[in-house]
């Protein structure tokens, strides 16, 4: 099934230039964690979203401050798209005190709820319900907002997803669920561990719209997205749109990805890349100039080296930091 | 000089020893193997576990024992306790101990009660391996040490291996144990090695064992914290203190008498823990020598453990929430009643 069509709104040469920033500094960003994390500069692991950057820009291009999303292990994408600082995310990353979560959470649980973005998350399958609880506040709290939840391949297949989606649905609850289906889950084929054919194909069993896009192709994301969120906002329930798409780097830094093929990762990064479409979609339809892409692909460049060199030079966290932010208010040892 | 692996390699071969031995023995979880279904892998693992502990297993033994599960914990931890039930002997891989929070119904309200709830008309021989553990930069939700909580449940036994020789032992008699037992690996040990025997060979669960000996004072310690222990006991032999550091090995059951013998021995008890503070093992341990030894003790019990707070991603902070010598000497230097101890 089909999101029902509504009015499409055309993509605005200002809209467009502001997507095509996006990707290129998730683009960027990932790519200069890459690079970093391989000096051992970086603490933990990184699970870098560098690929899919036409999904993340492609839905959040219609979202707001109001509207929040859950995000995922591979979170870095879904939070340069919905506004997050790339300095306060860089030197969350290093463990800094400047960072957005003031070091606490790292790459896996960057986080920026004035920015409606609720964390990346350690847990596969932790953002449905979540997504499902923040679609059900802004309805009730009559923001307008809804709610997306991003996740992956592998997280279709836990248990949250079906209790999750089917709470939105039951309650029509403006929540978007958007699967990134890369291929892999971890180390394992999407054919092997889904029994479905596409995501999208689980939506009939909660009478809600799904849909299968290319997920490298923004437009197409951009196009599914603003259908999805448009039936949300009007009150008329959840949708799922599955988008398929591509990890350009591992699971995580190191992992040496012997399961994709030299044929299929070469396709990846040339043809079918993500922002070598878009960028050819906005010249061919006069949405941007050489010169203006150019001019971004530069100012990125900088903001992301900015991001380096404040996260290098921001200070770590004091010691008094590691017991705060447990509670709003307790006394350990009870009141007296 | 004996032959040196590494923790995880033990792990490998107790796994190995295992499965040659019993058929029934099966692995599953998720990426045990990897690449599943991919012909241009032909018979290798993509994987072999996410820190290539199970590396190699799937050219021995098959996809048909080592089984790639989707990422559903609650499914394949489900499905692992009721192929226990019915005649199997799986070993399921749960990644991260803080991925209990999917399956946590599963081991506690079905594989724990099983047993009782049919009247011991039933048996659940399954081994849950998991990872725990802070100070590997892992954050909040893959690094955490959740063995307390698993020992608070009837019907679930709970091993805490310090060594490549005691893990390969205590996993091969955990493995063919008729009971559930949760086996715990803390990811920063998986390169530590030690001497380990060729070979099968089974340590029993619920035996402590003495990782030093002294007179002076008892430290009872945890998994990894044994390390830290037996380093601080180094540190307090050069001020003229014998500490004697026990390692437990297992939580559940509980090698009681060897805790209260050594308590016996020093009047003193000092435990490490790197858990949360409330309701750990170290407070379990309190319990228990408060109760049973009371009259042994010359200085009140003391605790080394992790702050009442998640695990921080900072290394600044991440250090600062582990047990470490530095902190061991500051709690000792109170027991014996000589601050110099501290400046060791």
């Amino acid at each position: 099934m089909r999101v029902s069509e509504v009015q499409q709104e055309s993509l605005t040469a200002e809209k467009a230039k502001w997507m095509y920033q996006k990707m290129v500094e998730i683009r960027r960003f990932e790519d200069q964690v890459h690079e970093t994390f391989s000096t051992g500069t970086i603490p933990g692991f990184v699970h870098l979203y560098a690929g899919e950057e036409a999904v993340a820009v492609g839905v959040c291009s219609h979202l707001d401050d109001k509207d929040y999303i859950t995000s995922t292990h591979r979170g870095h994408g879904h939070c340069i798209a919905k506004g997050c600082d790339l300095k306060g995310m860089m030197a969350e990353i290093y463990g800094k005190a400047t960072g957005l979560c003031k070091g606490k959470g790292g790459s896996m649980h960057i986080a920026d709820v004035s920015k409606g973005m609720l964390g990346a998350n350690g847990i596969v399958g932790g953002g449905f319900p979540l997504a499902t609880g923040a679609g059900l506040s802004a309805k009730l709290r009559k923001t307008g907002g809804v709610a997306v939840c991003f996740f992956g391949d592998g997280a279709n297949n836990h248990g949250t997803f079906h209790e999750g989606i089917n709470q939105a649905a039951i309650w029509d609850l403006p929540v978007i669920f958007v699967a990134e289906n890369n291929g892999y889950g971890e180390s394992t084929p999407f054919e092997y561990a889904s029994s479905c054919k596409s995501i999208a194909d689980r939506a009939a069993g909660y009478n809600i719209p799904g849909e299968t896009v290319d997920g490298k192709d923004t437009m197409a994301v951009y196009e599914a997205a603003q259908r999805a969120v448009e039936r949300a906002r009007n009150g008329e329930g959840p949708s799922l749109i599955e988008c398929v798409t591509y990890r350009n780097y591992g699971h995580f830094e190191g992992d040496a990805q012997t399961y994709k093929t030299q044929e299929e990762r070469e396709q990846h990064l040339n043809e079918l890349d993500a922002i070598i479409r878009f960028r050819e979609h906005l010249l061919s339809n006069n949405l941007a100039t050489e010169d203006e892409l150019h001019s971004i692909d530069e100012n990125v460049r900088q903001a992301v080296a900015d991001a380096k060199e404040f996260a290098e030079k921001s200070p770590m966290p004091e010691a008094n930091q590691l017991t705060t932010d447990v509670y709003v208010n307790y006394k350990p040892g009870g009141e007296e | 000089m004996a032959r040196q692996i590494s923790f995880a390699d033990a792990i490998n071969e107790a796994i190995k020893e295992a499965m040659r031995n019993d058929e029934n023995v099966i692995l599953l979880g998720e990426d045990v193997a990897g690449g599943a279904d991919l012909d241009h892998l032909g018979d290798e693992d993509a994987w072999g576990g996410v820190m290539g502990v199970t590396k190699g297993l799937v050219q021995e033994f098959g996809r048909d024992r080592i089984l790639d599960t989707p990422i559903a914990e609650a499914g394949y931890v489900g499905a692992a306790v009721s192929a226990a039930a019915t005649g199997m002997r799986p070993i399921a891989e749960l990644m991260f101990n803080d991925f209990i929070g999917s399956c946590l119904d599963e081991v506690m309200n079905q594989g724990a009660k099983l047993r009782y709830m049919f009247g011991g008309h039933a048996k659940i021989p399954l081994v849950i391996r998991t990872m725990h553990g802070a100070g590997f930069r892992a954050a909040a939700q893959h690094s955490q040490t959740l063995y307390g909580m698993f020992t608070a449940i009837p019907g679930v036994k709970v091993v805490v291996p310090s060594s490549p020789a005691d893990a390969k032992g205590l996993l091969i008699s955990a493995i063919e144990d008729d009971d559930m037992v949760v086996f715990f690996e803390d990811k920063t040990l998986y390169n530590v090695k030690g001497e380990v025997p060729e070979g099968h060979y089974t340590i029993p669960i619920g035996k402590a064992d003495i990782k030093r000996s002294g007179d002076d004072l008892t430290i009872v310690a945890i998994g990894k914290q044994v390390n830290t222990a037996l380093t601080a006991a180094e540190q307090l032999e050069q001020k003229g203190i014998e500490a004697e550091v026990v390692d437990p090995r297992s939580l559940s059951p509980l090698d009681e008498n060897t805790i209260l013998k050594s308590v016996q021995k020093t009047s003193r008890l000092l435990i490490v823990d790197e858990a949360n503070p409330r309701c750990n093992a170290a407070t379990d341990i309190s319990a228990l020598v408060a109760d049973k030894g009371f009259d042994y003790l010359d200085a009140p019990i003391k605790m080394v453990t992790a702050p009442h707070s998640p695990v921080p991603f900072s290394p600044a902070l991440e250090d600062l929430y582990l047990p470490s010598p530095e902190k061991i000497l500051a709690v000792v230097s109170e027991l014996i009643d000589d601050e110099s101890i501290v400046t060791i």
